[in-house]
């Protein structure tokens, strides 16, 4: 299949970016990346600069391989990050526009690799538990409900790429930073600092520049891990509960 | 944002049953006895400052939002898809004020005459004194196309905004549950598709009458 590919060329943060158009020849069975690798071998060849992108895993865990394809995070498959993107979703002849993150808080480095450390950021501001070291506990010495335990663990699912934050017309974090606060604070673990951690991911997260949340809910439908913005609302009350309740 | 939304909502329904008295045949008594009362009684008088002051509330954090939010996107996609979220949602600044241009429009026209003593007075059979003829006022209005037009249009934008408002001020207030977030979703469209539609029929009506 032969496709036409508009793609964010962008030298080095400070430089103007643009789209430049490469014609690709692709076959049905690569996923997205392996096309981008054809490219780049293409222009190797032709002695040219290779399309700067991000990718770790290939399994569709990682979170690193972050490109908007056609305006979505991700491309038009719902659930799936790029690397599990396959070209037979595409048709011969296509015209596909890549374009790199879009937000304030993720400047370009280079083409279509963003920096994402204000996601680090708000993870070390409150992203973890704290407990003793030594040996592991036994594994089901605390008991935890199904029905929270499943909760918990579809949040935890988050693999931080920031496709929220891409398709957010605001640029918001909220989707991310709340599946990190429900991942912990819904087990007995994470509950201990559960107020303190909401307080001070969400500063952490203003202080980045990342937008506000009006709920238009694109993130949920972006995300390759379709986290659902039940946990913005969760995010919400505890947030509420840290300004306003008496457990501060 | 949800809060003072949630009010405004209230208000929409409270302003809506009041004057469907305009659709009484009976010469506009029914409806200026009301307007009287709703501009005369103490406690509504109390509670319209209250209204006055939380539309500009909702108008200033509004503005204030979008305008942050909009410079913390920065860049825009070059080929932007509008498969992921609803066009209402992400454009209620713009409908929001368009909505408020609207108000302008509405209280120039009504209110501020009233307040101003331009208009008629008449007798009506509640009160022994004679009170402002509202309801003239608005039939006459209501005769002049252009006038209908844009009352359609600001109600339209209404739609618009309360499809997504209603139910985003419940998200935004953390009210999300598997059950009746559904339920809420509903609720809130039937809500934008209803209170529109009955505040058109009024101007509608009184135009073909």
């Amino acid at each position: 299949m032969k496709l036409k590919l508009k793609i964010w060329r962008q030298p080095s943060s400070e430089a103007r970016g643009r789209l430049e158009s490469y014609i690709v020849e692709a076959n049905e069975h690569m996923s997205f990346l392996e096309m981008m690798d054809v490219l780049n071998e293409q222009l190797i060849a032709e002695k040219k600069e290779p399309v700067a992108f991000e990718h770790d895993c290939r399994e569709g865990i990682c979170g690193t391989c972050n490109m908007v394809i056609n305006g979505r995070p991700h491309g038009p498959q719902r659930g799936t990050t790029t690397c599990q993107l396959h070209m037979r979703h595409f048709n011969d002849g296509d015209v596909i526009t890549v374009e790199p993150w879009r937000a304030k808080a993720f400047p370009v480095i280079k083409d279509l690799v963003v920096d994402r450390s204000g996601f680090d950021r708000i993870i070390q501001a409150g992203g973890y538990i704290s407990v003793n070291t030594g040996q592991a506990p036994d594994g089901n010495s605390i008991p935890i409900e199904k029905d929270t335990a499943s909760e918990a663990f579809d949040a935890a699912t988050c693999i931080g790429c920031g496709a929220c934050v891409a398709a957010c017309p605001n640029g918001s974090a909220m989707l991310f930073t709340s599946a990190k606060v429900a991942h912990l604070g819904k087990l007995p673990q994470g509950k201990v600092e559960h107020v303190a951690r909401v307080k001070n991911m969400v500063d952490q997260m203003d202080e980045e520049g990342f937008g506000n949340c009006s709920n238009t809910g694109a993130c949920e439908v972006e995300c390759p891990k379709e986290i659902s913005i039940e946990n913005i609302a969760m995010l919400n009350r505890s947030y509420m509960a840290s300004i306003f309740g008496a457990n501060k | 944002m949800s809060l003072t939304g949630l009010f405004l909502i209230s208000f929409l329904f409270v302003h809506l049953i009041g004057n469907l008295q305009l659709l009484y045949d009976d010469g506009g008594e029914a409806f200026n006895t009301y307007a009287y009362f709703m501009t005369h009684n103490p406690l509504i008088k109390g509670i319209s400052y209250g209204l006055y002051f939380f539309i500009l509330l909702h108008t200033i954090q509004g503005v204030i939002i979008a305008a942050k939010n909009r410079s913390a996107k920065g860049y825009k996609y070059s080929k932007p898809s509008g498969e992921n979220a609803k066009w209402a949602s992400k454009n209620m600044a713009l409908l929001g004020l368009l909505i408020l241009a609207f108000l302008f429009l509405h209280m120039g026209d009504f209110w501020l005459k009233m307040k101003l003593g331009q208009l008629g007075m008449v007798a009506v059979e509640a009160y022994d004194f004679k009170v402002a003829d509202l309801y003239s006022r608005v039939s006459i209005a209501y005769q002049n196309p252009i006038i209908v037009g844009s009352y359609l249009i600001g109600l339209v934008a209404l739609y618009f905004h309360l499809s997504h408002g209603f139910s985003s001020a419940f998200q935004t207030l953390g009210l999300n549950h598997k059950k009746y977030t559904p339920l809420i979703n509903g609720l809130g469209m039937l809500y934008a598709i209803v209170v529109p539609l009955a505040f058109a029929v009024i101007p509608i009506f009184m135009y073909f009458k």
